[in-house]
């Protein structure tokens, strides 16, 4: 395992701009470095990207691996896969990252299985034990569980999850290399994209404020109160999953397992009483509020504040309340 | 120039074969069409289903941060039954197969019955003590190895993840053993025929909409399609019906022993602990609803900032 040394992060683009947890992987992936004395690299694949590269160096990279020609310009599996798996062989990094996202959850199995090498998917923390090897942490059955992982074979790979890793603080004075590599054309990767558009007009993975409804809604129709609130803090509206199920709202609104991930700044829960594969995408959110007529509801036990009271009554409530504070401010 | 993909000796000569009656001219097909063969529009699909513990009921032991698996009932794993819908919707669309394939302990039998009260035609286990304990890499390999041993099929369905290892790479791992492309989160299948698919799928912000050749693989999410439930005619069919049990030593053949189980597993759980709710400030207020909102806005003002 000698010969393997080195930590490399997978950049990710989208229309030629970084994903933020490009620059959290880099900011987790230097400390990592600097702690074993090596050196941190980046692979970037895209096309017309050589302005956006000097932001990886700024952000904690010693060595940029640019790969930019316009068959890269859009995921393609293959293209992505054969790229990264050539530079890997070549440059042997001890420790491979990447984010924990749709692109980085299915380029990092396709990478690890081509290297025969294991990956730890959607971790929340690393760390390093005596030896050096990399101590992968990631939750396990609806969060209830933390499993601590390690890799025999290298480089060891994980993915991790978007928004838990601190970005280092840029810095415009930092230099770095950047390596133009060229790439291997691959003429047909069996897949062709036809058409690209938005998924939907919410993100609500990247929301600092979510207002949330449950079972405590009685109509799909009453959604509209908790849209009032969330337009009121500057958030969007999030929900359970049965009102999903039932096509009260659209799936892009829904948080928990089977639906997003989301650790916003402030989580409003409205009459979710708060069920494991609830908890499981939200407990990370900074603030957490619960409103919810009983007492015992789960939710209450991960809530920084929680309010024992009928939705219908507590939300306007709110809502008046913070108009008259906005006012205040504004007077 | 190393070879576009690294396409498993069966693949290719069935990829060839293949490509010759695609690449016939129109006129060809039509007169095929016209002589009453129409096995050539046949699609053989194959899912890949997981037996898991329901979620919902499975329970800790806190302390030592075990799962305890009598706690719970054995299901299906819930995003599979969405691909094998998916799968059951396209043989009754072009006709064809589906075959489900799944790895895990003799009690895993009850999800492959279930599969076959769903739709599915045949359904493999891959049950053998040497098969215990593998990671992602080992899982997945066993699978392809097993694929690769059931030969003729045009597409892979598999689930996003499962709900208990919520890794979701086993379907990209296995498309990566068997040198075939992939397209992960598809949430609908626009065209599926002979010569290839048009499928929907997110990648962050964006929907794309992708043509992917056969052979492929993909894997699905839950907004697909609604998984049928099945009748007690078909599930009384399905309890008589049999399900082959290979062993390892079934797929040796061309596949390496030691790759299986946790042999063949790089990644190793060497701790577990339970997470810490910790910093939850825990202010609960009860009372009029008047007095809680105010009270309430004023105990939070400082994060939002009003």
């Amino acid at each position: 395992m000698g010969e393997f040394k080195g930590v490399m992060v997978f950049a990710e683009q989208e229309d030629g701009k970084i994903h933020p947890v490009s620059y959290e992987l880099l900011g987790k992936g230097r400390d990592i470095a600097d702690k074993l004395g090596v050196e941190l690299s980046c692979v970037l694949l895209g096309f017309q990207m050589k302005n956006e590269v000097s932001e990886l160096i700024y952000h904690g990279a010693d060595k940029i691996f640019l790969y930019d020609h316009p068959s890269l310009e859009n995921f393609d599996v293959i293209r992505y896969k054969q790229n990264i798996v050539n530079l890997v062989k070549e440059e042997k990094p001890e420790i491979f990252l990447l984010g924990a996202t749709h692109l980085g959850r299915s380029l990092g199995p396709r990478i690890a299985a081509a290297l025969k090498t294991g990956l730890t998917a959607d971790c929340i923390d690393l760390k390093m034990d005596e030896e050096g090897n990399l101590i992968q942490i990631r939750p396990a059955f609806s969060g209830n569980i933390l499993a601590h992982i390690k890799t025999k074979t290298r480089p060891q790979m994980s993915t991790v999850r978007y928004k838990v890793m601190e970005k280092r603080e840029r810095d415009p004075t930092r230099k770095g290399e950047i390596i133009m590599k060229n790439l291997e054309v691959i003429e047909d990767s069996g897949m062709k994209i036809l058409k690209k558009e938005k998924a939907g007009e919410v993100n609500i993975t990247e929301a600092n404020i979510i207002v949330s409804g449950g079972r405590g809604l009685k109509k799909p129709d009453d959604f509209k109160i908790l849209r009032e609130l969330a337009d009121l803090l500057g958030g969007v509206v999030g929900s359970s999953r049965p009102l999903v199920d039932e096509g009260w709202i659209k799936r892009e609104h829904q948080v928990g397992f089977s639906g997003n991930t989301v650790k916003p700044k402030l989580y409003v829960a409205c009459g979710i009483s708060g069920s494991p594969q609830h908890l499981a995408g939200m407990r990370d959110s900074d603030v957490i509020v619960a409103i919810n007529t009983d007492p015992s509801a789960p939710i209450f036990k991960v809530a920084d504040y929680g309010i024992i009271g009928d939705l219908y009554e507590v939300v306007p409530k709110l809502i008046d309340e913070i108009r008259k504070n906005k006012n205040k401010v504004l007077s | 120039m190393i070879p576009r993909l690294a396409l498993y000796s069966f693949y290719s000569s069935y990829f060839k074969a293949y490509e010759t009656k695609r690449n016939r001219k129109w006129g060809d097909i039509a007169m095929i069409r016209n002589s009453g063969d129409t096995a050539d529009e046949r699609l053989n699909i194959i899912v890949l289903l997981k037996q898991v513990p329901d979620i919902e009921e499975v329970k800790f032991d806190t302390e030592k941060g075990t799962l305890d698996r009598s706690s719970a009932r054995a299901e299906p794993n819930p995003f599979d039954l969405n691909a094998l819908e998916a799968g059951v919707q396209i043989k009754e669309k072009s006709g064809g197969t589906v075959t489900v394939v799944s790895m895990g302990p003799p009690q895993a039998e009850s999800a492959l019955r279930d599969a076959l009260a769903r739709g599915a035609d045949r359904a493999i286990l891959l049950t053998d003590k040497n098969f215990g304990g593998a990671d992602t890499l080992a899982t997945s390999y066993t699978l392809a190895s097993a694929i690769k041993k059931l030969g003729n099929f045009d597409l892979i369905i598999c689930g996003e993840k499962t709900v208990d290892g919520d890794t979701g790479q086993v379907g990209p791992e296995v498309a990566e053993h068997l040198g075939i492309p992939h397209i992960a989160y598809v949430s609908e299948i626009k065209k599926c025929e002979k010569d290839g698919f048009v499928i929907v799928s997110q990648v962050g912000e964006y929907c794309y909409l992708t043509e992917l050749k056969p052979i492929g693989l993909i894997t699905v999410t839950k907004d697909i399609n609604q998984p049928r439930l099945p009748s007690l005619r078909d599930k009384l069919k399905a309890r008589k019906s049999e399900i082959e049990i290979w062993s390892a030593d079934d797929l040796t053949n061309g596949a390496e022993s030691n790759k299986f189980g946790i042999m063949g597993s790089p990644t190793s759980v060497y701790k577990i602990t339970i997470p810490s709710v910790e910093g939850r400030r825990g202010k609960i207020f009860r009372g009029t609803s008047d007095e809680s909102a105010k009270k309430f806005v004023e105990e939070f003002k400082k994060v939002l900032k009003v």
